[in-house]
């Protein structure tokens, strides 16, 4: 194993989160007060409490789901999408480590960055609503999962990317209209059984039930499904990133 | 001398059917610094991006320092460094930042002295916290040896390496090169430019549309097949060439004033003599000859044509 190269990709990696301060920790958090402002305070007037837990704490568990899902997949997806672009992927490819390593390096970097993002979310969010973590355990090892998944999601994203209106395609046409339709801001209980049935088959559900369940013990579908979903959904990552380095699809022609 | 690269049948074929090398067999010798020539889209940067393992070979071997490239790919890697004929810098890092970080990625330990020693060789350490979008295209160049020169390699590739970069510079980095090579390190550069490799290299493969066309050591290409030019100039204008002199295949120039014959060093005769002697009898009078060697560039062009 080269862990210094692991190590050197990982605080490169790290670096430019730094340096776009702004743009990586600062937007986000702006924007989720925003959301709590609008949602919590405007629209969660008119709504008493789901499931017995007032309207602006019900919604915390999805919006920290819904930056860190689409914050994975950006900074995934850019990591690698950046050196292709500009041309300094070379070196990574003629370095001595492996496909393994290279992965290690960039989604471990994007995923430690979305879980801070999820974090300081948290943090804030403790400043507008009052909240109490359950299963602090489960807590972590949902954001840890999420993260982790969906910057894999990203980095082959950002591999099958050839320009940058397909880095913004996927995260904008499927992955923020299935989080905003996953539950982010309702439970699905509260949609016609039709939509009901048509919500479960949205994986982001699952993320998003699993995690209010480790804050709140109230959850859409049962906890083991949501971390059976959110596995599966890991591995198939897995498989595909698998499958590119193999066959060098997009990186090696 | 022990080969430190070593390519063995090595094919590639693209996916859009192209076949960019055909069945490359060559032996890069320990030490020194080999010129690989061609013209554009003769498969130069297709070789060397299969040794360095950038792209994946269709067919054939390479081992690099006795190791596969595909089976030990670690030991292989961590014997070269490359530089790239595209600038490919990070633009917001710093020179410092991006060199060291290229050390870590090839799995060295962090060693400040080394790169400083790198950068003051490169003439790069007052810009060492410089980022690199500030540096004119010389330096990024020298910025791009530095990265590669940071984890120690054994061997340096050098895609066109002078592409670009004024004559100053160009000369500026020959001398790196050789300073470089007399450290031990092994080189070999593509290029364009055929005074280049006449200047660095100690020998000269040439490839043409996907094949090896020719390996030699430089002298003794340039010997083999060296043609030299006996440039005769007249005391008087000729007019027309008599006829007892059609066997030279002379050429008459500067309106008449000169007579140009190609002979070949190789040849048992190179025919001097007898033209001499046919010049007198026609009764040509000349006040001077000189003689010119063929460079290694029109060696380069005829090869190609012929290939």
């Amino acid at each position: 194993m080269n862990h210094r190269a692991i190590r050197a990709i990982y605080l490169f990696e790290m670096a430019r989160t730094w340096r776009t301060l702004l743009q990586s920790i600062v937007s986000p958090v702006v924007s989720t007060s925003l959301y709590f402002v609008v949602f919590g305070a405007a629209i969660g007037s008119r709504i008493s409490e789901v499931e017995g837990v007032s309207y602006g704490t019900f919604i915390v568990p999805g919006l920290i789901m819904l930056s860190v899902l689409t914050q994975s997949i950006a900074n995934a997806s850019f990591g690698i999408y950046f050196p292709k672009f500009t041309g300094t992927i070379y070196e990574i490819l003629s370095a001595p480590i492996s496909h393994f390593e290279i992965v290690l390096g960039y989604v471990g970097a994007a995923a430690t960055k979305s879980i801070i993002l999820g974090l300081i979310i948290l943090a804030t969010a403790g400043l507008f609503v009052p909240l109490h973590i359950h299963h602090p355990v489960w807590m972590l090892t949902f954001l840890v999962l999420t993260a982790v998944t969906f910057s894999l999601f990203g980095f082959i994203i950002g591999i099958w990317a050839d320009g940058f209106e397909k880095l913004q395609m996927i995260p904008m046409l499927v992955v923020t209209p299935l989080t905003f339709l996953g539950g982010s801001f309702y439970s699905i209980d509260m949609l016609p059984q039709g939509w009901r049935t048509v919500a479960l088959l949205n994986p982001v559900v699952y993320l998003i039930s699993g995690f209010r369940w480790s804050f709140y013990e109230i959850a859409d579908v049962s906890v083991s499904v949501s971390i059976g979903m959110t596995t599966a959904f890991l591995v198939i990552c897995l498989a595909i990133v698998w499958w590119i380095f193999r066959t060098g699809y997009r990186l090696k022609n | 001398m022990s080969s430190i690269i070593s390519v063995a049948n090595l094919s590639k074929t693209y996916g859009s059917g192209f076949k960019a090398l055909k069945n490359i067999n060559l032996d890069i010798r320990r030490g020194e610094i080999f010129a690989l020539l061609g013209p554009n889209g003769a498969g130069k940067t297709t070789l060397i991006s299969i040794i360095c393992g950038i792209a994946n070979p269709s067919e054939g071997r390479v081992l690099v320092g006795g190791e596969d490239i595909q089976t030990s790919y670690r030991k292989a890697r961590s014997l070269i460094g490359l530089v790239p004929q595209e600038l490919h810098t990070d633009a917001f890092e710093s020179v410092w930042a991006t060199v060291s970080f290229s050390r870590g990625l090839f799995g060295k330990p962090k060693n400040p002295a080394h790169i400083e020693k790198v950068l003051k060789d490169l003439s790069l350490w007052d810009k060492k916290d410089n980022k690199i979008i500030t540096l004119s295209g010389g330096m990024k160049r020298r910025v791009m040896i530095a990265k590669a020169l940071s984890h120690e390699p054994q061997i340096l590739f050098l895609d066109e390496p002078t592409a670009g970069v004024d004559v100053e510079l160009r000369k500026g980095m020959w001398e790196v090169v050789r300073g470089l090579q007399q450290s031990g390190v092994t080189i070999i550069l593509t290029t364009h430019y055929i005074e280049e490799a006449e200047e660095m290299a100690d020998r000269i493969g040439v490839i043409n549309k996907g094949e090896i066309v020719l390996v030699e050591d430089k002298t003794t290409l340039m010997q083999k097949l060296g043609r030299k030019r006996l440039t005769v100039h007249l005391q008087g204008k000729l007019a027309a060439l008599p006829e007892s002199l059609s066997p030279y295949k002379l050429d008459l120039c500067d309106g008449g004033a000169t007579l140009v014959y190609d002979y070949d060093t190789k040849g048992e005769r190179t025919g001097i003599t007898s033209l001499l002697g046919d010049l007198r009898t026609a009764g040509i009078r000349f006040n001077d000859l000189d003689t010119t060697q063929s460079s290694l560039e029109d060696i380069f062009v005829d090869l190609v044509r012929t290939s």
